[in-house]
């Protein structure tokens, strides 16, 4: 389905400002939140109109949580409409199929390759799907994956698992790096300041810029 | 200076901007961060009042006593403040007084999904509906205005999707206002039959010129655009379909009670069509539709969930057809549960074998619904499990099968307190039990009347729940810890026995709020007999290696629950740790 935004992209009209949205999603308590803070801010400060929607309550116990960040020149409803997310941002593996309606042929998808178990496979009556990637394939050709808790557990910390996706996010945005440093430095407690640094670094990495 | 706000953060900033000094209310999703971030500017005494009633009827005596008054819910608070707000609407205010109601389509965390924008027609109250966080913090310095300009309280009514959407907003300085006196006036304050007719007067002429504003104020207008099609809309509905018809003609909505027909009948004349797009229920196309108008709008949309930019699109263009790799079938759900060492686990773990019958409420407790721990026969509203209890076991229903009610302190204060008063008045022979984890866990950790702590982090006065359930009439109350199924499971099933009422206050505070954590626990595999017991108790840091249960060490909150739970003793601190 074509949209006002994929209209756009279609058009290769570059624009200054051509709409970006991206979907972040995962399991509540991954820093999803703070991820997407991160991003929309860094995303004002490059001269963005930004909207970002997330639904709190329920899902910080442990649910499924998305997170939609929209970007342009204008921007009208704060939720993505299917088949036009640029980029995708799973912090988990399944969870990445949950929102395939989002995402289409051109998205970029970035994949945590971390698993979390959900009730039904902890307990041992469903099984954790063991072809992600291929099923994400078969809607998007660019799939990305990340093993953001290695790189955690190599830093020391394993808490930045969101801070290092971001920066694997980060990299393909048209924000600076003075931007980004200057948001993480907002957003993160002074005293974490260092290590969120190294982990947005190591993140850049897995960008194709 | 500009800011990415919630829409909640805005309200509350408009609300600070506009001069509000008092602010009260309950928490409820997704209203509470409102009054969380009211309560940051020192300027504003903000408090957390047990119920919504009392949050507005405080609300309604600061107002009177002079100071701009803000008053924060969630669409089903207003049912508990409904008495006081229709009559509200009678007496009118003296400093400005602004009513926030979010409602939540599609139910994100809540038990209905009613449109409160009725609430609005019932009382006669005019409200205002922001569609962006830039607006919802402009609509709420209006809505002080309009207050005190047409001497009624205002409603704005925000959705989901306004209060937990982040969006630009420019800020502006406060404005200093000298308090008011209050000067008595029974005939306008004291709705005694013969004032309150002549008061019902004043709203209906009261709503005919605020209609009458609302056909000149730019809060509402007519946005052309091109061709034959005219579209009206309000709230975030409005941005869906601005994405849908990028070039239509727009009629947008901000003050939609009273809604401004003249403009509306302006607007539709020489178009061909028009759509009214609007979530849950048709609250404006009933009324275009009984002015003779022909509109489109729930023939196109559904009444139920959440709109969006597809669902939108669906009803008016064209109906999206799912690629095929959307359609993941017999993907693992992935519920809300109840965290790792939440005590709520322990008491049903404890109560479980005992089968009765469960009248849960309104918290996170209500989580254990979900398989495999499927501890809950009923959840209404806030209190309700008090009196269905006592109803069911009024009428027999005890004989056969024991029920308790089961709520948690914060709903307990809310609207517990009368429910024991009843059981205990009319002879009830019930069970209640107050899960006392020491905060409003599903919020977000709100302070309330048992928590020792204001709202502006004061401390004060802790309601105690024992005295106060004996005071009620109940002489039989006891304290258990939920961490000791055993001793607790003794307890319940001692008191469900006896044909009396009786309180079993079981408390341990929230692990997530108040950061509570022991050491890991662990499998010893050689004893694991592979039965499943522990599995049944739903805990996110137990799962399976091969067939054995195996403990996720950094989920797990060390709480010792699925110790207890195991018949071969096989859980416990790893030996080597």
């Amino acid at each position: 389905m074509k949209t006002a935004s994929t209209e756009k992209k279609a058009a290769g009209k570059a624009t200054s400002k051509e709409p970006i949205d991206i979907l972040i999603v995962g399991v509540g308590g991954q820093g999803i939140i703070l991820a997407s803070r991160i991003i929309s801010q860094a995303l004002v400060y490059a001269g963005y109109d930004v909207k970002q929607s997330e639904v709190h309550g329920m899902a910080q116990r442990g649910g499924a949580v998305s997170s939609h960040i929209r970007a342009g020149e204008k921007v009208y409803s704060p939720l993505i409409p299917y088949d036009s997310a640029r980029y995708m941002l799973s912090f988990e593996s399944l969870e990445a199929l949950r929102y395939m309606s989002y995402i289409y042929a051109g998205s970029t998808v970035l994949l945590n390759d971390q698993k979390i178990d959900p009730p039904s496979v902890a307990s041992g009556q469903q099984q954790y799907p063991p072809d992600v990637i291929e099923r994400i394939k078969k809607k998007a050709k660019d799939v990305r994956v990340i093993p953001a808790a290695d790189v955690a557990f190599e830093l020391g910390n394993e808490r930045v698992v969101n801070v290092i996706l971001t920066g694997a996010l980060a990299g393909n945005l048209p924000v600076s790096r003075k931007i980004w440093m200057k948001t993480l430095s907002e957003l993160v407690p002074a005293k974490l300041m260092e290590i969120n640094t190294k982990a947005f670094e190591r993140g850049m990495q897995f960008s194709n810029r | 200076m500009k800011q990415l706000l919630t829409g909640n953060e805005a309200i509350a900033r408009g609300a600070w901007e506009a001069g509000v000094c008092f602010a009260s209310a309950y928490p409820g999703t997704p209203s509470t961060e409102i009054t969380e971030a009211i309560a940051g500017y020192g300027e504003v005494n903000a408090e957390w009042a047990p119920n919504e009633k009392v949050a507005l009827e405080v609300g309604i005596g600061a107002a009177l006593g002079g100071v701009r008054t803000l008053v924060c819910m969630k669409h089903v608070g207003l049912n508990v403040a409904a008495d006081p707000f229709c009559t509200l609407s009678y007496t009118g205010i003296s400093a400005g007084l602004v009513l926030i109601c979010a409602d939540d389509p599609a139910m994100h965390s809540s038990q209905n999904e009613q449109d409160n924008r009725y609430y609005a027609r019932l009382a006669k109250v005019p409200m205002l509906e922001p569609s962006t966080s830039q607006e919802a913090k402009d609509f709420v310095k209006l809505a002080f205005e309009m207050s005190e300009k047409f001497d009624t309280p205002v409603m704005v009514r925000v959705t989901t999707r306004i209060s937990h959407s982040r969006g630009i907003v420019e800020l502006k300085p406060r404005k200093s206002l000298a308090r008011k006196v209050f000067k008595p006036d029974p005939k306008k304050y004291v709705m005694v039959p013969s004032n309150a007719r002549m008061r019902h007067r004043v709203v209906v002429e009261r709503q005919k010129n605020i209609a009458e504003y609302g056909e000149k104020s730019p809060i509402n207008a007519i946005e052309p655009g091109k061709g034959d099609i005219g579209v009206v809309s309000a709230g975030v509905a409005y941005q869906y379909a601005r994405e849908v018809f990028p070039q239509a003609h727009f009629l947008k909505i901000g003050l939609s009670n009273p809604l401004p027909k003249e403009m509306v009948r302006k607007f539709a004349k020489g178009k061909k069509k028009i759509y009214v797009v609007e979530e849950l229920e048709p609250f404006m196309e009933e009324q275009i539709a009984a002015m003779g108008i022909a509109v489109e709008g729930k023939s196109r949309l559904p009444e139920i969930d959440e709109l969006n930019p597809d669902v939108v699109r669906d009803g008016f263009v064209k109906k999206r057809k799912p690629h095929k790799a959307d359609v993941v079938e017999g993907l693992p759900n992935r519920p809300p549960n109840l965290c790792p060492g939440c005590p709520h686990r322990g008491l049903f773990s404890a109560i479980k074998p005992l089968k009765l019958v469960i009248f849960g409420d309104i918290g996170c407790y209500t989580l254990s619904v979900l398989p495999p721990l499927s501890t809950h026969d009923s959840c209404v509203c806030m209190g309700a499990s008090i009196g269905m209890s006592h109803g069911y076991s009024k009428v027999g229903g005890n004989t056969t099968q024991k029920s308790v009610g089961v709520l948690g302190d914060s709903t307990f204060m809310h609207s517990g307190l009368t429910g024991v008063m009843e059981m205990a008045y009319n002879k009830g022979s019930n069970t209640v039990i107050i899960l006392d984890n020491r905060t409003t866990a599903m919020t977000g950790g709100q302070n309330h009347p048992g928590t020792a702590r204001t709202l502006k982090g004061e401390d004060t006065v802790s309601l105690n729940l024992e005295e106060v359930c004996r005071a009620l009439g109940v002489k039989r109350v006891f304290r258990v810890n939920p961490f000791e199924v055993k001793a607790t499971r003794e307890v319940v099933k001692r008191e469900v026995s006896i044909e009396e009422p009786s309180v079993v206050i079981s408390t341990a505070p929230c692990p997530l709020i108040f950061k509570v954590k022991s050491a890991p626990l662990a499998v010893d595999a050689d004893k694991c007999k592979e039965c499943g017991a522990c599995l049944k108790i739903n805990c996110p840091a137990l799962t399976k290696r091969g067939e054995k249960a195996f403990i996720v060490d950094y989920l797990c909150n060390g709480c010792g629950v699925c110790g207890q739970i195991c018949p071969f003793d096989a859980i416990g601190v790893p030996a080597s740790k």
